[in-house]
């Protein structure tokens, strides 16, 4: 490998200023390691809406533990898009990502993807992960909530005997509930694992204003390390359960006390009505401004003594072009809101809409 | 929102705002749009405005296959080329690797170099072909480049004392520009300026008369000297050390040599004139500083569309000039997909046609020669002035 890296540098000597690898990636683009990709090697169907792809990853990739999510990007009429989607295979293996059509990308992913196709890629990331100590845990999730736990699942229950796993998971109908039959087969096999499936659309929502649905399916809910995923308002109310709990005495903190760990899908950042600025938050230099709709992000970097790369300042050259990392900014030439984690914006023609995250 | 009274970065002399002013005038408006309302200029600013949101809703996968095809066809000659040039000892291989080799440098160049460098394919968001990341096979380093280029000459297009395109520190290539004796030379220095150019651009780009001046400090003076310093080493170790050193395991050292070299002339040679085609010939207008204090969306695309002048020609020629046959479009819009500028330049037409203002086009010889023929002229002192004054006056009355 190091020998090889070699050879490609010295090769460069011929081909700047590409590097050997851009001719090589006229052959496969996986040679590419400046962008990292992965090759899909199976898509499983899961449910009418849902598949799983396989992929295997090129150079540059590290393991996943269980639990955590990565970037993968996919194009779109021409256009990178990337997403973030929990890994759902077991640590240990090939990654695998389960999408539920959910929107543009996820659709594109869910109904055109075929083995042989190229994922872009960003490692794996998160602290969504199975406690460092065993412990006994209770896993409560929701819909597509379910991916990321079904990895810490496959990971823990066949491989740890000493594990003790209680999943409580909500699917509107059997058909939509995601891994129905695989976690059904592995609490019939191991006995370290107990699953309860609530099907919502017969029996209405886990009730999260008491603690007597917990009480009913989990008994010992209390004592147990949890972890939550799901939709925004089911984890809200999870968070607000755990909240209410009282404290118990000082020498069984820490230890022992039910702590639960959540896992949110998304943070909605989108813009206000077109013309409400926000707070604008330049991350790298660690400085904060109110920022009204109006002004360009340049001239509110600028002015906050952020040292913003700039240029023609009307829009044309590109000079200025700065990562998003959340939130959203309106065009103010088109009037165009709009914004994705790690897009390059132009900050000479683009304001705040509502709260915006720069890389700088 | 705070706000500082001192900024340690010094702004451009005319300050402005995130988007041009939709109303208003120019302190002066240039002579070929002098009989144009505000009201006119401001609706040709907004027609010119929707030509460029089409284009930006149609953009889309097609156009990311036709860089991306472009890229793999120029990559596929590049190979062959200096393949070819390995066994340069046979004339035909010679011929052929030399030949491969020029048209690649000039794709790399210009259809995908320069157009890349532009942002032009930076809404795919893929940081192999963005702006950003990309790096060319020219002496200058792009960052370098896309300041001078993107920035000051797009910016400041044509506006003599402000746009140093207008002849490149080294020729008068404007009859506002006052005489030396030194312009007398103005058609030798082209000349000899032609087969180098990639050198110039990057001693351009180096911005001395700026420092010389003050207005570039010495830091970022030796930053790019540095830059530029690793640049062309490596330029000058690929085509003229490394690329003959390989080639003399088949005893064809010498003629890849000569053929990396002619292969570099040639591209220099091609970009240079269709470059000063673009803004030199006869029928492109140049601007006072008056003519762009207050101005407007539609001023500016007035000034962008009667300052730059068009090439005619065969699909193909447009591909092998990196599409800046359509200069005028470039201009009105430097970051839309070069592909896309062929549909546009017929709106662009008739806009012009429509409101009065002249369209400069005509095929590559005829455009060479006119620059040429500005080249010869304004070595001499006060030669032309009037002429070329009233050569814009009469086109624009067309």
């Amino acid at each position: 490998m190091i020998r090889l890296r070699r050879l490609a540098r010295a090769a460069s000597v011929l081909t700047t200023p590409l590097a050997a690898e851009d001719i090589l990636a006229l052959f496969n683009p996986v040679y590419s390691s400046r962008q990292l990709r992965g090759v899909v090697t199976k898509v499983v169907s899961e449910t009418p809406d849902s598949v799983t792809i396989h992929f295997h990853p090129g150079w540059g990739w590290k393991a996943h533990q269980a639990g955590q999510w990565a970037r993968i990007g996919v194009e779109l009429d021409g256009v990178r898009h990337w997403r973030s989607y929990s890994l759902s295979a077991a640590a240990g293996e090939d990654p695998a990502i389960t999408v539920t059509d959910a929107g543009a990308v996820s659709g594109v992913l869910v109904r055109n993807t075929k083995p042989g196709d190229v994922l872009f890629l960003a490692p794996p990331q998160g602290e969504f992960v199975l406690p460092d100590h065993p412990r006994p845990l209770l896993m409560l999730t929701a819909g597509s909530g379910i991916t990321p736990v079904m990895s810490m699942v496959r990971t823990l229950v066949p491989r740890r005997p000493d594990a003790d796993v209680v999943l409580i998971h909500s699917a509107r109908t059997p058909a939509d509930s995601l891994f129905l039959e695989e976690l059904n087969e592995l609490a019939d096999q191991f006995s370290n694992l107990r699953v309860t499936h609530l099907f919502t659309a017969e029996r209405g929502r886990l009730d999260f204003q008491s603690d007597a649905d917990l009480e009913l399916l989990c008994p010992d809910w209390r004592e147990r390390a949890a972890y939550a995923c799901g939709p925004e308002g089911f984890l809200d109310d999870a968070e607000a359960l755990w909240a209410a709990q009282p404290e118990l005495p000082a020498e069984h903190a820490a230890t022992e006390r039910s702590t639960l760990t959540i896992e949110r899908f998304s943070t909605n950042l989108a813009g206000g009505d077109g013309h409400d600025g926000g707070l604008v938050q330049f991350e790298a230099s660690d400085r904060e401004v109110e920022a009204d709709g109006d002004t360009p992000l340049l001239d509110v970097g600028e002015d906050a003594g952020v040292l913003m790369p700039s240029g023609c300042r009307m829009g044309i050259c590109h000079s200025c072009l700065t990562p998003l990392r959340a939130g959203q900014v309106r065009d103010l030439r088109t009037g165009e809101v709009h914004g994705e984690p790690g897009q390059l914006i132009q900050t000479c023609v683009s304001a705040a809409a509502g709260p915006v995250n720069l890389d700088l | 929102m705070t706000t500082l009274t001192e900024r340690t970065e010094t702004k451009p002399a005319v300050t402005r705002p995130g988007a041009l002013a939709a109303t208003g005038h120019p302190l002066v408006r240039p002579p070929a749009a002098a009989h144009l309302s505000d009201e006119q200029v401001a609706e040709l600013g907004r027609e010119l405005d929707a030509v460029r949101d089409e284009v930006l809703a149609k953009r889309g996968a097609t156009d990311a296959a036709y860089i991306r095809r472009v890229i793999k066809v120029q990559r596929g000659l590049e190979i062959g080329g200096r393949a070819a040039l390995l066994v340069g000892r046979n004339k035909a291989a010679w011929v052929a690797g030399t030949a491969m080799l020029s048209v690649a440098k000039i794709l790399e160049n210009m259809e995908i170099g320069h157009n890349v460098l532009h942002g032009q394919w930076d809404w795919m968001r893929d940081p192999d072909i963005h702006s950003t990341t990309w790096e060319w096979d020219f002496v200058t380093p792009a960052r370098s480049w896309q300041h001078t280029h993107n920035d000051l000459h797009h910016r400041w297009t044509n506006v003599v004392g402000k746009d140093r395109d207008v002849g490149y520190n080294l020729l008068r290539m404007d009859a506002d520009q006052p005489w030396t004796p030194f312009n007398l030379g103005n058609p030798l220095y082209n000349a000899i300026l032609a087969p180098v150019f990639e050198w110039g651009i990057a001693l351009y780009d180096l911005e001395i008369p700026e420092y010389k001046e003050g207005l570039k400090s010495k830091e970022d003076m030796n930053r790019d000297l540095k830059a530029v310093g690793v640049k062309a080493v490596k330029q000058f170790t690929k085509d003229y050390a490394a690329t003959p050193a390989v080639a003399m395991l088949t005893g064809s050292g010498k003629q890849a040599l000569y053929g990396t070299l002619a292969a570099n002339a040639i591209r220099n040679v091609w970009a240079h004139a269709v470059i000063f085609c673009g803004h030199f010939p006869e029928g492109t207008d140049t601007f006072t500083e008056e003519m762009v204090e207050g101005e407007t969306r539609g001023d500016w695309y007035v000034r962008q569309m009667i300052g730059s002048a068009n090439i005619s020609g065969s699909k193909f020629m447009h591909l092998m000039t990196g599409n800046l046959s359509h200069q005028v479009e470039h201009h009105c819009f430097p970051d839309l997909p070069s592909n896309r500028y062929a549909e546009v330049a017929v709106k662009v037409k008739e806009i012009c046609n429509r409101y009065g203002l002249p369209y400069t086009t005509g095929p590559l010889p005829k455009q060479v020669a006119s620059t040429w023929a500005k080249v010869f002229k304004l070595a001499l002192p006060d030669t032309g002035r009037f002429s070329l004054k009233k050569k814009a006056e009469t086109a624009g009355a067309s």
